[in-house]
């Protein structure tokens, strides 16, 4: 955990700098970049939790992505633009969607687990693509930005860059607390074995659950924050392919130690925005990056960085 | 009515067919070597253009179809050795990054070499007709011979699986490749073989399906997915499970388009049985398989083990 205290200041340290490097630079489109950076790496994060800490590796998260958003653009309808109630009711309709599906995946382990949040993703999608009120399958655009404490902090993309780079931080610390603690302790002992784990007398399926929801309604925040991005909703944000994605985010950064899916989210949005503005086929370079990456450098970007710097103390 | 539950019935066992095609590598390459393959239905998009490329080169079907075969297993055991022979031993994980990142090159090569615009492929003529069914019910001939040539597919993997000396070798190794490998087997040599006659298997269908569909760079991400279903809901590793798995998807996913709507009519006002119908048809496969798993969690015709 060594690499995950040092880095992790330093990575917010460095995204705060972004927006001012940003205008220095005379490219606020920076700035929309690092946001959706910024976003993804909260949703990764979140997905870390249950994917790196409980081996639960789901591959429906985004539909809480999805869940989150709207939420924005119903609450929004409603005249409620207050980014507090938005959050809270995001949360509120994830972890009404995660406590059942969680409950019944957990009856599965391993690549089953991985298919049937699959199929629940896939029911979230299509429910939203038939819901003809909410755009249906083209989405709907949204009246307006949320408002923090009646403000319109939002409507400036540098004011969206900072709340979310502070959600993000907040998501970090509580996470970081959580995976220590006894909670977190005896999530992790289920991932490596859960039998043992049952003999001394842990029953897995509470803690699991609990953190799958908890890791819902922390993506369902992101979600929040990504339709005030667009100011558009569509059932594309909770694409199984979208949840693939995230999976691969925490990957890439390396799994179970939190900052790693910081940096996986990071490398994943730059990797997209940057190749794209080299050529029209930067799919072709970055898959081969990924596939390098999980052929010579296990553990992701996090392994990368212990092994260059291995000063840090195992565990 | 009567006729056109039949003429679906016959559509959902060919999309059925197609599906096995596809799941049968799949559900090998994952039960005997335990790797999660999401390049697989990349495999089933480049068997399309290859036919594609070839019938326009040779303007011989059945040449091109028999060409696909050889081209295939070449491309299998290139990625076997380039790629997936240096993951076997590595966590899930990685292989599922590994092989995303396959899925974006390989998609990436198609347009560069074909372009995106979607090709197509002409049907020889002896199979271009279509012939009476039922009274005055027609069916496409060459939908018939989809049919035959996925059905003595099947039957041959069977009798290769059941009756052979390496089916014997596979079928030991889905259940304990360390012990097959302690007992003298070169396990690694079985797993090429397992991935370059999957990967045959997967462009095969790719090639046969490039007549009816068009051939485009998305067309193995919609099959990748339900693929999965089909391996999952029959059972990972066993091939008789995804058959089953695959006509029940197959049958279950075009009959659900075709009469959840209707059905829902007769229930709900024609705007709201619409609306419904337009959800639950594509929804049904998922529920199906949740279902499943809910009840025997490690599907149909899976071993129960706890991993």
């Amino acid at each position: 955990m060594s690499i995950a205290k040092g880095a992790a200041p330093l990575v917010i340290l460095g995204l705060t700098l972004l927006p001012p490097l940003a205008s220095a630079a005379g490219d606020p489109f920076l700035t929309v970049i690092a946001t959706r950076m910024v976003i993804f790496a909260l949703a990764a994060l979140s997905l870390d939790l249950i994917l790196g800490f409980g081996a639960m590796v789901s591959f429906g998260h985004a539909a809480y992505l999805g869940i989150g958003a709207y939420a924005v653009a119903v609450l929004g309808g409603m005249g409620v633009t207050d980014l507090g109630l938005q959050m809270l009711a995001a949360a509120l309709a994830a972890t009404l969607f995660a406590l059942p599906t969680g409950a019944i995946s957990l009856r599965t382990r391993g690549v089953y687990f991985i298919m049937i949040t699959l199929a629940f993703g896939q029911m979230a999608y299509f429910v939203f693509v038939s819901f003809s009120a909410l755009g249906g399958d083209d989405g709907m655009a949204l009246k307006g930005y949320s408002t923090l404490l009646g403000l319109p902090v939002l409507a400036s993309g540098t004011g969206l860059f900072y709340v979310s780079l502070a959600l993000l931080t907040l998501a970090l610390i509580g996470l970081d607390r959580i995976t220590r603690s006894r909670f977190g302790r005896v999530l992790r002992g289920c991932r490596e074995n859960s039998l043992r784990m049952q003999a001394v007398g842990f029953r897995p399926f509470p803690f699991q659950l609990t953190a799958y929801v908890v890791a819902a309604a922390i993506c369902s925040v992101a979600g929040v924050l990504l339709a005030n991005q667009a100011l558009f909703v569509s059932p594309a944000y909770m694409s199984w392919q979208r949840s693939g994605e995230l999976i691969v985010m925490v990957v890439l950064g390396g799994a179970g130690n939190l900052i790693g899916a910081v940096l996986g989210a990071l490398a994943i949005v730059g990797l997209e925005e940057g190749l794209a503005r080299f050529s029209h086929h930067w799919r072709l370079g970055f898959g081969l990056i990924l596939v390098l990456v999980a052929l010579y450098s296990p553990g992701g970007i996090t392994g990368m960085i212990r092994r260059i710097l291995p000063a840090g103390r195992p565990g | 009515m009567l006729n056109l539950i039949l003429l679906q019935l016959i559509n959902g066992l060919q999309f059925g067919i197609l599906l096995f095609l596809v799941a049968a590598g799949l559900t090998l390459v994952f039960g005997i070597m335990d790797f999660i393959n999401l390049a697989h239905g990349v495999l089933y998009m480049v068997g399309g253009y290859v036919m594609a490329a070839l019938s326009a080169a040779t303007g011989n079907f059945w040449l091109s179809l028999v060409l696909v075969l050889p081209a295939m297993l070449g491309i299998g055991l290139l990625l076997e050795a380039a790629v997936f022979r240096k993951l076997h031993d590595r966590p899930h994980l990685d292989q599922v990054l590994a092989t995303f990142g396959l899925v974006l090159i390989l998609s990436e090569l198609v347009k560069l070499i074909w372009g995106a615009a979607p090709l197509s492929v002409t049907l020889p003529e002896a199979l271009a007709g279509s012939v009476p069914l039922v009274g005055p019910l027609r069916y496409p001939v060459y939908r018939i011979a989809v049919i035959a040539a996925g059905l003595a597919i099947a039957l041959m993997l069977w009798f290769v699986i059941a009756r052979t000396r390496i089916g014997m070798l596979l079928r030991a190794g889905a259940a304990n490749p360390a012990m097959v490998s302690a007992l003298g087997v070169n396990v690694n040599r079985l797993f090429m073989l397992v991935f370059a006659v999957g990967a045959m298997l997967a462009g095969f269908a790719g090639a046969i399906v490039a007549p009816i569909l068009s051939v485009d760079p998305g067309m193995g991400d919609s099959i990748l997915i339900l693929t999965f279903v089909v391996i999952v809901i029959g059972g990972v590793g066993s091939v008789r499970g995804a058959f089953v798995a695959a006509l029940l998807v197959g049958i279950v996913d075009t009959m659900g388009r075709i009469f959840g709507p209707i059905l829902l009519k007769q229930l709900l006002e024609p705007a709201a049985a619409a609306q419904a119908g337009r959800t639950l048809a594509p929804m049904l496969v998922y529920l199906l398989m949740a279902g499943v798993l809910f009840w025997r969690p490690s599907g149909l015709f899976g071993r129960s083990t706890g991993a």
